[in-house]
């Protein structure tokens, strides 16, 4: 069989050029079908000039084909010659409709009726898929147009958007500053969208920037314009052109048709690949995002590699001397050896596969930590995740006597609790032995969470105990509490969502474990809020202990996780351990108290209501001005602008007040910060005291400062430098007064600015916050530089009290 | 959490001036000096010498308050012990003197003294009191959300004077256009305009009769009305920031006028020994 193929390449993005580069450069016969007319769709559609990333930066590239942090033009450019110079054969407009194995051989069938014929195929097609065109008469007309390079192309033109996904809302919105833009939205509002271009979208049409036809479909389109099918019928819209930003169909079900298996019908769901790349088809291999590596770099070498093992050399995946300098600590070591060690004694990691392992210990660091050092202490505001490969460790739980400590063991995690609530640590943690242990930071720990149902379910069932013992029945031994725990399950609360209601019959209690309450009670027809309730607090118990409905109403104050507990399981336990019950009737007789109090003093309450309305409770360390102290001198402003580069990270007279007390524009640094969501380099962390701060490997992508509710982030150029009069006076240093910066120097300031590897010269503006003030001793300088005493910090739940809010 | 500087930390610094104000209070009753009480005494001056002292470290309050970043610790403290030690200063300024005042450079600076003083006094009474009125003025406003509304009711205005007879909109296009907002010192201060054009066009609108359309004229009221309950607003939001700021213009000058008297005095008194 002359004709076949050594391997046939699905694709041409990072991972489908790297791999039929280095199948050139080993001279294995071998195509590279791609189904448009030139290379990497994905990237090509980039809009114009965009920056690309190579992270993780730790990774070292391998591949025959050059990639560097730079422009997208410069990227594609290069790729391209690299193909051509190592002698890769790339096949433009071939796109797969069908791949099918008979023997040992692959059967590719085009579109258009030609076939290939392959030992080995690499799929490489990414999870872009094929775009979703019009699905009405004239979809193909040049009027239409399912990109947007440059939305600065266009001036002074009519342009109907259609969709309502984000790409239709970015789309819309660049365009309408030059031009008239209609949004055709085939809903009655836009759900689909993030929080920033939604809140983007609606102030556009608030506005009358942007027109939108809601609940309208295309229903033909002509050189002249589209006709809609509207709710009130047919209108017609003229216009110059038209962007139809519809999604994308997702390649799973021509995946399915090649007989590869999905673990799951979750739409995000990837195939299973061995740790060769290698699906359930002997001989079909699946890299890239479609692979679970969405990051190009990733994809690149995963191109090399999978060449490698088709060529049958058995070589280390790229990260290998990362992996043995990570486990350096552990002495000489082979780390497949560790790996597997890894997984047979640590549970929550046992049922990761050797990639996602891999990626777990690259992103962790390994400890080794001697007998009797302190690993954290209580009240720390790490947010790190801890599982124990060797040795033991002791966790002091009560803050008074250090001597009560639990033992860990081999295998056993902890560092949860900050992870699930994102507060401070409830314990202090001692090396209890001489110990390994890996420490895996929030972000990585959350995607695994994410993505694998059994880390998830591990996580949960220890941590539900360990919740237990801490919060609810401290000192009650594991074994008393099996029932309880039996009986417990996770709840999720949206902001506002009721959690019981006043009046309904009680028979069972919540622990908040991340999140935290309102607790409201109808007087006189309204609701007046009682108190403010964080997490690792129980509410609930009132009516099992007094056998009455409910007497009060308790709502989520942002989003809320519980562990929902039966009331007999409870009482079981209570009926069993005298002590326990004392603290518990004590603490509810206290809240009785407080409750009837709070009711006397409704405007306490109205202060809660109002603080909570403004997310305050969901921060960790709120700025909180006295309107009856403030005297309007900006000097927090101009300390915030002295210490950050000339930029006042701080508003504030923007934003609301009520009974004097008035919220600025400023971070609340959330427990679970909206901004660390969606940062590509993860640049935004907490540091150990509590500030959320942003560090400089920022690219200033912008997502943060769209994923903020808030608005306290902005986006930055680089800080003027001051101007130095006695310099430039006696030294003739800088630019004198008025005079332009020097290009060298403007050069110079933002290659500092941006990082040393994209010192090209370009501006790049960086998301800016407040972090606190973190560098200087003494904390925030808006507070301390408030001569009146008008400016505080506070946490939620020192100042949302009675014993506050009475002064 | 949130403490006014004459509370702050259990006020500490008014105990520690009280203190001092005590001790040198007592010493100067039980002091016997050979002649009358005077500057020249042992007493005199080890309390002439805290007063310039004093002076000093409250006049280092304008350079504390602009040095972000770099000093540690609160600028309330600061601020709360510039008020109980000015005060402070006023007594043991006096007890140096000896209550001998005269046509002199050393009355002289116990006269700035004073001035920097007692400003400093009004000083303190805006800043406890008008922080409150300016939020009850507001309601949860700003300045410039403020002055946006009434931009807003300007144009509303104008479109509505369209439809009017010449004179009507003659004066209502006066109050759109020559409404004045702020102004020199003494407009800022007062807090109102008597001669307002927006109400002098209420008050004319309200008095339209016949061959007007009556819904027309409503509309005008309405926005002329609001208006004018804004622009009350955002005059008395002036006045107030004024008040808050004004003060400060007697105590600066007058605070590097004392230094210098300050000076000249220790060198005359030592010229002179």
């Amino acid at each position: 069989m002359a004709d076949r193929l050594k391997v046939a390449i699905v694709g041409s993005g990072p991972a489908g050029l790297s791999a039929s580069a280095h199948a050139a450069s080993l001279r294995l016969p071998h195509v590279l079908l791609e189904r448009t007319d030139h290379a990497s769709d994905t990237i090509y559609k980039y809009q114009k000039g965009k920056f690309v990333m190579a992270t993780p930066d730790i990774l070292p590239l391998r591949s025959d084909l050059s990639f560097r942090a730079g422009k997208r033009e410069k990227i594609l450019d290069d790729w391209d010659e690299g193909l051509a110079s190592c002698g890769g054969r790339i096949r433009y407009n071939a796109d797969v409709t069908r791949i099918a194995k008979e023997g040992d051989t692959f059967h590719l069938t085009l579109a258009g009726g030609d076939t290939l014929k392959a030992e080995n195929v690499v799929m490489a097609i990414g999870l872009q898929g094929n775009i979703n065109k019009l699905r009405c008469d004239g979809a193909e007309l040049p009027i239409v147009q399912y990109q947007l390079d440059d939305p600065n192309e266009y001036e002074a033109e009519t342009i109907v958007v259609i969709g309502a996904g984000d790409a239709a809302i970015e789309n819309a919105v660049a365009l309408s500053k030059q031009n008239a833009v209609i949004i055709v939205n085939r809903r009655a509002e836009f759900a689909r969208a993030k929080q920033g271009n939604l809140s983007l979208i609606h102030s556009a049409i608030d506005k009358g920037d942007i027109q939108c036809y809601y609940e309208s479909s295309p229903l033909l389109v002509d050189a002249s314009g589209i006709t809609l099918e509207t709710a009130d019928g047919e209108a017609h819209v003229s216009c110059d052109r038209i962007i139809a930003r519809l999604g994308a169909s997702p390649p799973r079900k021509f995946v399915e048709a090649c007989g590869i298996e999905f673990p799951s019908d979750d739409r995000a769901a990837l195939p299973e690949v061995s740790p060769r790349y290698e699906s359930n088809i002997p001989g079909l291999y699946i890299i890239g995002a479609l692979g679970g590596y969405p990051l190009i770099k990733q994809a690149m070498n995963q191109g090399y590699e999978v060449i490698e093992y088709i060529a049958g050399n058995d070589i280390a995946p790229a990260d290998e001397p990362l992996l043995v300098d990570k486990f350096a600590a552990m002495g000489e070591v082979n780390v497949n050896e560790v790996l597997q060690a890894i997984r047979k004694t640590i549970p929550v990691f046992a049922s990761l596969n050797t990639l996602l392992l891999r990626e777990a210990m690259l992103d962790s660091q390994v400890h080794d930590f001697k007998e009797g050092q302190t690993i954290f202490k209580r009240n720390d505001y790490s947010d790190t995740f801890f599982t124990i490969f060797v040795g033991q460790v002791g966790i002091q739980i009560s803050a008074e006597d250090p001597s009560m400590v639990v033992t860990l063991r081999e295998g056993e995690f902890f560092g949860e609790m900050g992870l699930i609530s994102g507060r401070r640590r409830s314990a202090t943690v001692v090396a209890a032995t001489d110990c390994v242990v890996f420490e895996t930071p929030r972000r990585t720990m959350l995607k695994l969470i994410q993505s694998v149902e059994s880390v998830k379910r591990t996580l949960d069932k220890t941590s539900i105990l360990r919740q237990i013992q801490t919060y609810l029945t401290p000192g009650v031994p594991a074994q008393d509490l099996e029932e309880l725990v039996e009986s417990a399950e996770i709840q999720n609360f949206k902001a506002g969502e009721t959690i019981f209601e006043q009046g309904d019959i009680g028979n069972h209690m919540h622990l908040i474990r991340s999140g935290s309450c309102t607790v409201s009670m109808k007087i006189g027809g309204r609701d007046v809020v009682l108190s403010y309730v964080p997490s690792g607090n129980y509410i609930g118990e009132m009516a099992l202990l007094s056998e009455m409905p409910r007497s009060a109403t308790v709502r989520a104050a942002h989003n809320t996780e519980t562990i929902c507990l039966s009331g007999e399981a409870f009482s079981a336990v209570l009926n069993n351990n005298a002590t326990v019950r004392d603290n518990i009737e004590a603490k509810f007789r206290e809240r009785i108290k407080q409750n009837e109090q709070m009711e006397g003093r409704p405007e306490a309450g109205n202060v809660i209501q109002f603080l909570i309305e403004q997310g305050v409770g969901e921060g960790t360390d709120v700025l909180l001005i006295n309107e009856a102290l403030c005297i309007h001198c900006d000097n927090c402003e101009k300390a915030c602008a002295e210490t950050h580069d000339g930029l006042s990270r701080l508003d504030r007279e923007a934003g609301p007040s009520f009974a004097s007390i008035h919220v600025p524009t400023s971070c609340r640094h959330c427990e679970h910060p909206h901004c660390m969501s969606d940062c590509p380099p993860d640049a935004i962390h907490r540091a150990p005291d509590g500030e959320v701060f942003i560090d400089d490997s920022c690219i200033g992508c912008g997502n943060c400062e769209s994923n903020c509710p808030y608005k306290v982030i902005q986006m930055a150029s680089p800080p003027e430098s001051k101007f130095d009069l006695f310099g430039w006076l006696l030294f003739g240093r800088g630019p004198g007064p008025g005079e332009e910066v020097a290009y060298e120097a403007e050069v110079k300031r933002n290659s500092r600015f941006n990082g040393s590897d994209s010192a090209q010269g370009g501006v790049i503006k960086k998301a800016v916050k407040c972090d606190m003030c973190k560098e200087l001793v003494g904390g925030a300088s808006c507070v301390r530089a408030c001569p009146t005493g008008a400016a505080a910090r506070v946490s939620p739940e020192e100042f949302m009290t009675l014993a506050t809010l009475s002064r | 959490m949130h403490e006014s500087l004459l509370i702050y930390r259990n006020m500490r610094y008014l105990k520690w001036s009280l203190a001092l104000v005590a001790i040198a209070c007592g010493l100067y009753i039980f002091h016997t000096p050979i002649e009358e009480p005077n500057g020249g005494t042992w007493l005199g001056y080890t309390l002439g010498t805290i007063a310039a002292g004093i002076m000093f470290w409250l006049s280092w309050y304008g350079a504390r308050k602009r040095s972000y970043g770099g000093a540690t610790g609160r600028l309330e403290d600061w601020a709360s012990a510039h008020v109980y030690l000015g005060l402070a200063l006023v007594f043991i300024s006096t007890l140096h003197s000896g209550f001998q005042y005269g046509l002199n450079i050393h009355t002289l600076l116990y006269v700035l003294m004073m001035i920097v003083v007692i400003s400093g006094v009004f000083g303190l009474y805006f800043y406890m009191r008008f922080p409150r009125l300016l939020a009850e003025n507001r309601r949860g406003l700003t300045t410039d959300m403020m002055l946006n509304q009434i931009a807003d009711l300007d144009r509303d205005l104008r479109k509505h004077a369209l439809s009017l007879g010449d004179e009507s909109a003659h004066i209502v296009l006066n109050a759109v256009q020559n409404t004045r907002i702020g102004g020199n010192i003494s407009r800022q201060l007062s807090g109102k305009d008597v001669d307002c054009p927006t109400s002098a066009a209420r008050r004319f609108v309200e008095q339209f009769e016949g061959g007007h359309d009556e819904s027309t004229r409503r509309q005008l009221v309405t926005r002329l009305t609001k208006k004018e309950d804004l622009l009350g607003r955002v005059r008395k939001d002036i006045k107030l920031r004024c008040l808050l700021q004004i003060w400060l213009f007697v105590h600066v000058p007058f605070t590097f006028a004392t230094l210098a008297a300050l000076i000249a005095h220790v060198i005359v008194v030592f010229y002179y020994w």
